[in-house]
């Protein structure tokens, strides 16, 4: 029986504005999939996202939805989750909105290790301008301000997360549905920040000036590079050139900011 | 019974002010002149079971102020003019979004870094035009210690009812300056929560005009569930670019300040009834004003004092009277000229506006102010 997407998104808001061939519709399922597995109630739960293509995706879900500031998903998402800790916290957004004009507010949101998921949407480029290149365009890539090639290094996603501190890291593909939505249902589950990056090149503005000839080619692409953490472990340097590592990567213990803080209260009411 | 009173700093006062209102929920970052804010909330929200948050940055204090006070708490933020300047992204967020939030300016010196331990009175103008686009405003300025605490509570009554950020700017001087405070009791002062929706959630949109120009705002967590967005919506809170909607909701929101002004506006006048010449003047230039007064009355000068204490809507109505009354309105203030253009504006020639600036870090002192108000022919 096909799956019930329906009661989850707002009735009357779709068509979406994602481009034909973009991941970001999979993506959204994928996170709908596992909101249902872990139960989130829709009156207690907020998503919260910037600017951008994938942080469209709050205007039509059926929850608490706070479209943002460039960037800025998770500072609001950390005043929501600091004031109702009881809530259900999801950030979403892209890219260049998370690790560019949000990169401070990313890294400290990891730091904190404060109880939200931040689903982030990986296309490579600044879609929604126009193909501008982002902290996470491959180096010598082109897009509209790079035509000459990207000269910039790319940013780790992960790398970044789990050296600010983020307790739950992982990465997924828009090819690899399933797993999207088991990715973002642990770190639902995970007590802590959770971050779960989603590479989906775009299509319109990164796909077509890098000579992809179609979206197939660049979803066969995706899933040729994924290696699972499980497979890679058993690879060479030299077999794993080139690929990019997939599943869990990244899971620890911390304490989480909005306990810490209720500690905080304690001391103070008993001092 | 005796009244519970204190010698107190300004930033202090303006912490307990917020603590008076039922502020439940400070993100804040560290800057000169007005950390006191913040080091006295970390100490005293936790104690009510309230939230005090140090976040990365001044736009993420901004954006977390924004993001509680959605889910219904009254949301405190404090910083001085750089910090302003970066959060003037957000307050654009919280004027179309239409979210109740307090943010204290307290004013140092500029531009840029500037004197952080010196006063300005130079973020005026800023508090009226800082963020882009078209919007309500509504800037408190008070003088005192004791009027730091009433015009915070004020703040937090009119950010909760006109569902609006509010802001609070004071100079450094009256920030560090200690006074005696007379603490108002519970209740003896006025203090309003915003209005929720009492509509089914099926019915509830988060910007309805039906309910007048400052439509219910729910929270997020409770039956309602409901949209946020910072581009131009319509009345269901969803973007919109039909040109009437967006229309329609832009000036809704100027109306709802505009139309309120009698309400909003503060005025304080001394000896103005029968001036030549008025000095007009707020927060700590408004001190060394009075006391130039009481000087030149004792030498025969028929001079006086009009202090804003609602800067933002500005006294226009007022000020156009008082321009057809006097022969100068003298605008006394820690910068090179902004209110003054406001004065100008409003009083279309009628009178002399002479102006009185200082930008280096001292006070401006009565003696300044007698000579300017002695050079009207």
């Amino acid at each position: 029986m096909a799956y019930d997407y329906e009661k989850h998104i707002r009735p009357g808001k779709l068509p979406h504005i994602w481009c034909p061939g973009c991941g970001h519709g999979i993506i959204m399922k994928g996170m709908i999939r596992a909101f249902e597995a872990c139960g989130l109630e829709k009156n207690n739960t907020a998503i919260i996202s910037g600017i951008g293509c994938a942080s469209r995706m709050t205007g039509y879900m059926d929850y608490n939805t706070l479209h943002t500031a460039h960037g800025r998903a998770a500072a609001f998402a950390t005043g929501v989750k600091m004031a109702k800790p009881e809530m259900d916290v999801i950030v979403v957004g892209g890219d260049g909105d998370g690790t560019a004009i949000g990169g401070n507010h990313f890294i400290h949101a990891c730091r904190r290790n404060i109880d939200m998921t931040y689903v982030i949407m990986n296309n490579s480029i600044y879609g929604m301008t126009g193909g501008q290149f982002s902290p996470c365009t491959p180096t010598g890539a082109l897009a509209s301000t790079t035509v000459y090639g990207n000269p910039d290094p790319t940013f780790d996603i992960a790398k970044l997360a789990i050296g600010a501190g983020a307790t739950f890291v992982a990465r997924g593909t828009a090819f690899h549905a399933a797993q999207i939505e088991k990715l973002v249902a642990e770190g639902i589950r995970h007590k802590g920040l959770a971050v779960i990056e989603i590479l989906d090149d775009c299509p319109t503005t990164y796909g077509r000036r890098n000579k992809f000839r179609s979206v197939i080619d660049m979803m066969k692409r995706l899933k040729e590079i994924a290696v699972p953490v499980a497979a890679a472990a058993k690879m060479t340097p030299e077999q794993l050139e080139g690929k990019v590592l997939t599943g869990v990567l990244h899971k620890e213990e911390r304490p989480e900011y909005t306990e810490q803080y209720a500690q905080v209260i304690s001391r103070a009411k008993g001092a | 019974m005796a009244k519970k009173v204190a010698l107190l700093q300004g930033n202090d006062a303006c912490a307990q002010g917020a603590l008076y209102a039922g502020c439940n929920f400070f993100g804040g970052y560290p800057i000169t002149p007005s950390t006191e804010v913040a080091e006295v909330l970390s100490i005293e929200l936790p104690k009510r079971g309230g939230k005090f948050i140090q976040m990365e940055d001044e736009i993420a204090a901004m954006a977390s102020i924004i993001g509680a006070s959605l889910t219904g708490q009254k949301v405190l933020t404090a910083t001085s003019g750089p910090g302003v300047s970066l959060k003037q992204e957000l307050i654009g967020y919280a004027c179309i979004a239409e979210v109740p939030c307090v943010i204290i300016n307290v004013m140092r010196g500029g531009p840029s870094t500037g004197m952080p331990t010196g006063p300005g009175q130079s973020d005026v103008q800023q508090a009226k035009w800082g963020t882009h686009g078209d919007h309500p405003v509504i800037a408190l300025v008070p003088a005192s210690v004791q009027e730091i605490f009433s015009e915070t509570v004020r703040a937090f009554n009119l950010a909760e009812k006109y569902r609006m950020p509010v802001q609070v700017l004071y100079d450094e001087i009256v920030g560090h300056m200690r006074e005696r405070i007379e603490f108002p009791e519970p209740g003896e002062l006025e203090v309003i929560n915003r209005t929720e929706p009492t509509v089914s959630p099926e019915d509830y949109k988060p910007f309805d005009p039906s309910f007048g120009d400052v439509p219910p705002l729910a929270a997020f967590g409770s039956e309602y569930r409901f949209h946020v967005t910072g581009l131009n919506k319509a009345a269901d809170g969803f973007p919109t670019t039909k040109a009437n909607l967006v229309d329609d909701e832009q000036r809704r929101q100027i109306r709802k300040v505009d139309g309120a002004q009698p309400e909003i506006e503060l005025n304080e006048e001394y000896l103005t009834e029968d001036a030549e010449v008025i000095i007009f003047a707020y927060g700590s230039t408004s001190r060394s004003a009075r006391y130039a007064v009481n000087e030149m009355r004792k030498e025969g000068i028929k001079v006086g004092l009009f202090r804003p204490i609602t800067l933002w809507p500005f006294p226009e109505k007022r000020i156009a009277e008082l321009g057809k009354q006097a022969k100068a309105i003298v605008v006394a203030e820690l910068n090179l000229g902004q209110m003054n253009l406001e004065v100008e504006r409003v009083t279309k020639g009628s009178c002399e506006v002479p102006f009185l600036g200082r930008v280096d870090g001292e006070p401006i002192n009565p003696g300044q102010i007698i000579d300017q108000v002695k050079e009207v022919k």
